[in-house]
């Protein structure tokens, strides 16, 4: 089955508007269930977790700089380096790695 | 409140946006090129990756949607993995909605949903008293443009640069998510124990004969209900500790 990209961006622009403008349209009222609440809080972080490990390592030719990236990478968010900060400290390990030990 | 009075609020509010939206957009100047390398390489052309930048506002979720796109999943696919990776902004849409005034209209209200992302939500939620939504448009209209114009040049220019310099450039995103991550980490111990059982868990689900054959795409999804939920149900949590009172306590 052949897929069309703009229907691609199409349902990814429209579920992700649907997510964000719902909730502070129509719930003008919090939310009670303690279970759902929870979950929705836990799912950024055990998302993007699974998303940047073992994606990290696999990404790059050398695993080594990548396990080096996510562990620096992780400690130095972890202290407060902040999202600049700390993607640049990643990416500059990474090419350190990939570019001197080959 | 008379009017013209209203009007200038509006207007302060969306410089002041404009202004704390400066090292924002520099940091999605950066992470959206990489983002845009990615788009590149799942096939996508320039205007079709700038257009999913400007519509889609998401660093995970589009990040997700190209590879869904390079692996030719299927729609339903596309629509439940964005669903589950943008799941967090419905959270922080529930919590924007307590923070806007009873005043704030409908079309306002769907600016403010259509440009909640991370950061905007950090700087929006912790504004002291009520938010009003110009601020929200300031922040958005700073730090967005340069989203779109990172992830164009991503695709335009990543083809020219060195292997070495791609890659090490590819790895900013995987650097934000830890950023996003890492400091709820340290706040909630629960969370930083969650990371790792995630970080684990996608390991051993990469590399498990089977299960590795399902897909990038779906194995993030099991692996979401499956550990996020469980979470939920064996520690939820408490209210006095709630992620909305944490993050307006910053």
């Amino acid at each position: 089955m052949r897929h069309n990209v703009y229907i691609y961006i199409l349902i990814m622009c429209g579920v992700s508007f649907l997510l964000r403008a719902l909730p502070l349209t129509l719930i003008r009222k919090e939310i009670k269930n303690k279970y759902f609440r929870s979950f929705l809080y836990y799912v950024p972080y055990v998302t993007l977790a699974v998303m940047t490990f073992p994606a990290i390592m696999d990404a790059v030719s050398n695993p080594l700089g990548g396990i080096a990236a996510l562990v620096i990478g992780m400690a130095a968010a972890y202290f407060g380096a902040g999202l600049f900060p700390t993607a640049i400290i990643c990416s500059v390990i990474v090419f350190c790695v990939e570019f001197f030990i080959k | 409140m008379d009017k013209s009075f209203r009007i200038s609020d509006a207007k302060k509010w969306f410089l002041k946006g404009l202004r704390d939206g400066i090292p924002i957009a520099a940091g999605y100047f950066a992470v959206s090129f990489a983002l845009g390398i990615t788009a590149r390489n799942a096939g996508l052309t320039w205007y079709q990756a700038t257009l999913a930048s400007l519509l889609c506002n998401a660093s995970a979720g589009e990040y997700a949607g190209f590879e869904v796109i390079a692996s030719k999943g299927s729609y339903i696919t596309m629509a439940l993995i964005t669903a589950i990776i943008s799941a967090r902004y419905m959270l922080m849409s529930i919590t924007l909605s307590q923070k806007l005034s009873s005043e704030t209209n409908t079309l306002q209200r769907l600016f403010v949903g259509f440009w909640v992302t991370d950061e905007i939500f950090g700087a929006s939620s912790t504004v002291p008293g009520k938010l009003n939504p110009h601020y929200n448009y300031g922040l958005a209209i700073c730090s967005l443009s340069f989203w779109a114009l990172g992830t164009c040049l991503g695709v335009v220019v990543g083809n020219i640069l060195p292997a070495v310099l791609v890659t090490a450039l590819g790895v900013l995103l995987y650097g934000m998510f830890l950023a996003i991550i890492m400091p709820e980490g340290r706040k909630n111990k629960k969370v930083l124990i969650l990371i790792f059982i995630s970080m684990a868990l996608s390991f051993a689900f990469s590399r498990l004969p089977y299960i590795s054959a399902l897909g990038e795409g779906t194995r993030i999804i099991i692996l979401t209900l499956l550990i996020a939920g469980g979470a939920a149900f064996l520690m939820p949590v408490r209210e006095e500790n709630s992620p909305e009172k944490e993050d307006s306590a910053e």
